[in-house]
């Protein structure tokens, strides 16, 4: 069902897309894995092959591994905070009651705003003094539990974690809500006629229809982790070294500190991380959409 | 549902309606905090911490204030320079690639479309070196068609991806009858599938646009002087400056979120479609 009339036909419109695509995506990261292969101070000269030097030096610096562990962090609670909870918030939302589309409308909007918004206002809630977080904290009598949310090493990247996760749950809920429209409502009703009980139900009909679904939205969560650079940019404005995440390492690393051979090589760290994610969403989206 | 029993049934519907209320209130509250403190005096900040609560006396002269003396306006207009031409650009040549992998069959077509699809999952700290180094041996670092020129390249993988899934519905015939006729394969691009794809192309474009509007990073390395900065560095910038003027900084904020929120208010449906591609089919 296809044309075949001329071999060079399809090339002619991929010409733009793809030469576009090249110098500002391809190429770049096979220059990035070469550059982290090399010490380079100024961004056009002075390259120098080091092999494996830089994640040598890696492996020995304590920035990185802060910047490894607070990643870790972020990675664990994005995926195990929004899967769960944006599952649950579709399963309710997923409802034709009047006021049901208005509830979900609302709830997306945090997805909307962009990180910069975000942080900004997060940060203000967040101030030690004026903050809402530690004002209900001392209205509620609990004044022993108010933080230096901020400013305390301790406390820092889940504050920021917690940011980026009351955003990553609408998202997910959207996932689910899409993958919910796979699920036939008989089958849920005949499980119950069986007398099936609502968590069986829920195991053995809904859990399984929804894997594509949830196989999207794990893996976008993990690659959104790993991208976590915004909040962190805008919160702490990459000066708090205690909440370095790897992208902010390597943008600090890269353009702050002129050592561009070491950022490539976090880059490359990050990468590796994402990439196994990276090719499981790839799978699943050829096999969902190919068939088409 | 039918099967369920009347009285279980208004249960359900209780506790659809509490817990809904209360999770979305819950959720919205520091949107909530923003809106309120933008519109109020600052003695009225400092006196009452309750950052949630109304204002008492409305002020509205933070926005003035934000959008002519601190510069607002200035990375409001930058931002919509930035973005326009890059969501236009991206989904023309994006609509070129999708036509290709869409209609014709060659070797390549699956691994072409892998490349765009994965492209745009890598983590974008691979690519800040290598572009910010082309943009400097191109003259291209603070200049408006060196940042757009890499949205269009990035969102790329994106919106190739979701145009040919678009162009796989268009019927085959529509496109083989004009060719019998001797009509230029260009000419059925341009005449016949780029016309059935605008509805698509008009989703995209809302996402592509919220996309774009709240970038940071990409600018972050591209535009470095004060002038050509979008809002979003705007408002990371202002929160510097104005670090204890916190309703000119609330202002500033919604000011940044205003046209992302009206414009999925507006296409919200579109805006769902885009995000989903991959999660409803099974």
């Amino acid at each position: 069902m296809t044309l075949k009339k001329d071999k060079l036909l399809p090339w002619a419109f991929l010409a733009l897309p793809l030469a576009m695509y090249l110098i500002w995506v391809i190429l770049p990261v096979f220059q990035s894995l070469l550059f982290s292969l090399t010490h380079r101070d100024t961004i056009m000269y002075g390259r120098k092959f080091i092999g494996l030097g830089n994640f040598v030096r890696l492996v020995q610096d304590p920035q990185f591994h802060i910047a490894l562990a607070n990643n870790l962090v972020w990675l664990v609670f994005f995926v195990g905070i929004p899967i769960p909870l944006g599952l649950g918030i579709a399963m309710l939302f997923n409802q034709e009651y009047p006021g049901a589309r208005l509830y979900k409308t609302l709830f997306y909007v945090p997805m909307t705003l962009s990180f910069a918004v975000i942080g900004t206002i997060w940060a203000w809630i967040y101030h030690p003094d004026f903050g809402a977080l530690n004002t209900v904290l001392r209205l509620l009598g609990l004044e022993g539990a108010t933080r230096q949310w901020l400013g305390d090493k301790r406390y820092m990247t889940l504050a920021l974690v917690f940011v980026g996760v009351w955003r990553q749950v609408p998202y997910v809920m959207i996932l689910y809500l899409a993958g919910l429209k796979n699920v036939p409502e008989e089958l849920v009703e005949a499980a119950m006629i069986d007398g099936a009980s609502w968590g069986q139900r829920f195991r053995h009909v809904v859990i399984p229809m929804l894997a594509p679904a949830t196989v999207v939205a794990v893996t976008i969560s993990v690659i959104d982790s790993l991208r976590a650079f915004d909040i962190v940019y805008v919160m702490t404005n990459t000066k708090a070294r205690a909440a370095e995440v790897l992208a902010s390492y390597m943008y600090s690393s890269a353009f702050h500190y002129q050592d561009y051979g070491y950022g490539s090589a976090i880059a490359v760290v990050q990468f590796a991380i994402t990439f196994a994610f990276i090719v499981a969403y790839v799978n699943n989206t050829l096999k969902n959409e190919l068939q088409r | 549902m039918k099967s369920m029993s009347n009285s279980r049934r208004v249960a359900f519907m209780t506790a659809f309606y509490v817990v809904g209320t209360l999770l979305v209130a819950t959720w919205l509250i520091p949107i909530a905090i923003a809106f309120f403190t933008s519109l109020k005096s600052m003695d009225e900040i400092m006196a009452s911490p309750r950052m949630w609560a109304p204002p008492k006396k409305w002020v509205l002269t933070n926005f003035a204030e934000v959008w002519n003396r601190v510069g607002m306006a200035r990375y409001v207009l930058n931002t919509i320079i930035i973005a326009t031409p890059s969501v236009i650009g991206t989904l023309l040549v994006s609509s070129l690639g999708a036509f290709a992998l869409a209609f014709y069959k060659f070797r390549l077509n699956k691994p072409v479309l892998i490349v765009f699809i994965t492209g745009m999952l890598i983590p974008f700290q691979m690519l800040l070196i290598p572009v910010y180094r082309f943009s400097d041996s191109m003259g291209l670092i603070n200049t408006f068609p060196g940042v757009i020129l890499f949205h269009v390249a990035f969102q790329l993988g994106f919106c190739t991806f979701f145009l040919r899934n678009f162009m796989r519905q268009v019927p085959f015939s529509l496109i083989e009858a004009p060719r019998i006729d001797g009509a230029s394969d260009f000419l059925i691009y341009r005449k016949i599938v780029l016309p059935l794809s605008i509805s698509s192309m008009a989703a995209l474009g809302v996402l592509e646009f919220t996309w774009i509007w709240n970038d940071l990073l990409l600018s972050l390395i591209l535009l470095q002087v004060d002038r050509l900065k979008p809002v979003t560095l705007g408002l990371a910038n202002m929160q510097g400056e104005f670090i204890s003027n916190y309703n000119m900084i609330a202002a500033g904020s919604i000011i940044a979120a205003g046209a992302p929120l009206v414009i999925f208010l507006v296409f919200q449906r579109y805006f769902i479609s885009g995000l989903t591609v991959g999660a409803e089919k099974g």
